[in-house]
């Protein structure tokens, strides 16, 4: 059997407030296997951006275990998972988080300083994966100088620089119009056809549809774990109507919400 | 990676040029303090301690008492109550080096169409050994002339000038009254005393010369001071006890009578001018200081106001692999850069301030390599010690917290 990139294991998290410990991933367990392209979905407060956090090694869980690549992340010191999160995972955000000051290459190469690769290489590997994402040309604009699509590539580029297992994509697409999306998406397809194991959150039915697999979180519990019906297959076109409920008001928490 | 950093540390202060070149200020002005006050402090240390090695080392002066004519008073000096002989039994005593009987008084000079009033001191060749005072040109006189009492004269640089011009005195003749004396020679330079009188307006004559042929005495021998040159600083308290006791046992004083001389310890004066100058310097050092704190502060300030400005860029940073260090190594480098190049440019200030000092207001100053190495020290020192609290900030920053921020 090969071994799975994520394995989670009764995982669970619950955050301190003043009203006592509020628990937000409950009994969580999860298995990713190299190559999966996986979709989480769920409602805002149903605990799967807490939940890639701790795949991200940016959070720990309060309970249960996790392992990124047969390695146990709660043994690992903090040096250590600064290097997981430099060389084993690439983190592609929703809001881009380019460093506006400096030029697309430099962004790009940004993880490599940090991974004590000498300038002519850093220089070299940024280049080459700007290249891959189709920015090449840009490589000493700065990030203001190109639209948010372009951005998201770059994000992508710099996710991809320091050659990582797994991409954490947490909401790719949120900011972009839905053909930019799309482009975006078939950027993540072509990756995972290369064999890197992409996991990504969205919203949108058919943002989700390019993934093999989908997870669904409600209420700090995997709710659904299903093969998408596509299966990379290129998805429906158009944009189906959301088929959960709009964003509860603020303050309301997480009380019962069902998705239809 | 050390070249990464610098120049990341480089972009992120030419992010905010006007912001980092008013930290800086703050570090020009206080690194440029300390080294002008450090200048001009070891400048006047200087100044002194050149005044107190002019006057000769380890040295006392005996006065003689003074007169008290129907009740009114006359200075040190004028009774006479000192002679050779006194001298010389001083000369026997333990720890005493050198001795040297002084009369004095001042005397109008002519030569040519030149003259000038100049204050004369009759003594014996041991005198310019007392004051470790060398000749600029030609000789001194020797003991046969004090035994003779020749018409002979050693001259100072400021008698030389007035009375001489550009001539070169050495075997000139000028007159006292009537009487001729010849120059033999002229003494080095050695500026101002402590108490700002021209030490080299003086005329150095052979003492009998002085006392018989230039003042006279109101009794054979009678001197005005003695200058007694102890062995060592160390033997200068004993040396003062003897020559006390000596003087009174040979004057035959009762005991409860007060003495008929005075003993003064220059050296004592001196060290009160040098610890007056060294309290001044550090007290010049301690307010320079403050300035310097002061910019180390704003250093600190203005790093914490970039900590927050960048709290979404520190999380992007730790979220894509930055350990704690290399954030906490990024700020830290950004706190040394301004102060070190803050100090390069105070330092430049200020051995300019102090030169110009020295060129307006003719202060004596001091610049020296160690002052310059501390201001730097200190410099890089404040740097990492008001750095190293935001950057710590920076570095503990949760990366989800972080990323969130606005």
């Amino acid at each position: 059997m090969t071994e799975a990139v994520i394995r989670v294991e009764a995982l669970f998290k619950a955050y301190d407030t003043p009203a006592g410990p509020f628990p937000v991933l409950k009994d969580v367990n999860l298995a990713i296997l190299p190559g999966e392209f996986v979709a989480i979905m769920g409602p805002s407060g149903s605990g799967k951006s807490t939940f890639m956090n701790i795949l991200g090694c940016l959070d720990r869980p309060s309970e249960g275990r996790y392992f990124l690549s047969g390695r146990n992340v709660a043994e690992l010191g903090k040096d250590e998972t600064a290097a997981l999160r430099n060389r084993t995972i690439g983190f592609v955000f929703q809001g881009f988080n380019l460093l506006p000051r400096m030029s697309l290459a430099d962004n790009v190469a940004l993880p490599l300083v940090y991974s004590a690769i000498g300038h002519a290489e850093r220089r070299a590997r940024a280049q080459a994966v700007l290249d891959k994402v189709g920015l090449g040309r840009y490589a000493d604009s700065l990030p203001s100088r190109i639209s948010g699509g372009q951005q998201q590539r770059v994000a992508i580029a710099r996710a991809l620089v320091n050659r990582p297992q797994l991409i954490l994509a947490d909401e790719p697409t949120g900011n972009l119009d839905s053909h930019t999306g799309e482009e975006i998406m078939q950027v993540f397809r072509a990756l995972n056809d290369e064999g890197i194991t992409i996991v990504l959150i969205t919203h949108e039915n058919d943002i989700a549809a390019h993934a093999k697999r989908l997870v669904r979180f409600l209420d700090g519990r995997i709710v659904e774990d299903r093969p998408t019906l596509s299966l990379g297959l290129s998805p429906a076109s158009g944009r189906e109507k959301q088929t959960f409920p709009p964003l509860p008001p603020a303050g309301e928490g997480t009380g019962e919400r069902a998705t239809s | 990676m050390i070249g990464a950093m610098l120049h990341e540390a480089w972009r992120a202060m030419g992010a905010n040029r006007l912001r980092t070149l008013l930290t800086m200020l703050g570090m020009v002005i206080g690194v440029g303090a300390v080294v002008l006050m450090m200048a001009i402090g070891q400048g006047a240390q200087y100044a002194v301690a050149q005044t107190i090695s002019s006057m000769g080392s380890n040295i006392f002066v005996v006065l003689s008492g003074y007169t008290s004519t129907g009740g009114v008073r006359s200075g040190s000096g004028n009774a006479p109550t000192l002679n050779v002989a006194d001298a010389n039994a001083i000369a026997e005593l333990d720890g005493v080096d050198t001795v040297a009987p002084v009369h004095w008084g001042s005397v109008q000079m002519v030569y040519g169409s030149n003259n000038w009033n100049a204050w004369v001191q009759g003594t014996t060749p041991s005198y310019l050994d007392a004051r470790s005072w060398p000749l600029a040109e030609g000789a001194s006189f020797t003991d046969s002339d004090v035994r003779a009492a020749t018409r002979v004269a050693l001259i100072g640089r400021t008698v030389a000038q007035n009375l001489f011009g550009d001539e070169n005195p050495v075997d000139k003749t000028f007159r006292i009254g009537q009487a001729p004396f010849t120059v033999l020679g002229v003494l080095a330079p050695k500026g101002q005393n402590l108490e700002g009188r021209d030490q080299d307006d003086l005329v150095v004559m052979p003492l009998t010369t002085a006392q018989r042929k230039v003042f006279g005495t109101p009794f054979q021998g009678s001197v005005r001071q003695i200058l007694v040159k102890a062995g060592s600083a160390e033997a200068m308290p004993a040396v003062e006890k003897s020559i006390e006791a000596l003087l009174r046992q040979r004057h035959r004083l009762r005991d409860g009578a007060d003495n008929d001389f005075t003993l003064r310890n220059l050296t004592a004066v001196a060290d009160t001018a040098a610890e007056t100058t060294r309290v001044m310097s550090l007290l010049l050092g301690a307010i320079a200081s403050v300035s310097l704190l002061v910019g180390g502060i704003g250093i600190m300030n203005i790093m914490l106001v970039s900590v927050t400005e960048r709290t979404r860029e520190i999380g992007i940073r730790l979220a894509i692999g930055a350990r704690e260090r290399d954030i906490l190594a990024q700020f830290l480098l950004e706190a040394i850069i301004i102060s070190v190049i803050g100090c390069a440019i105070g330092l430049f200030l200020g051995v300019g301030g102090a030169l110009l000092a020295n060129q307006l207001a003719k202060m004596t100053v001091v610049v020296s390599g160690s002052s310059i190495l501390t201001a730097f020290g200190v410099a890089a020192g404040v740097g990492i010690f008001f750095g190293f609290y935001p950057a710590k900030k920076a570095a503990r920053l949760d990366p989800i917290e972080a990323l969130r921020y606005q």
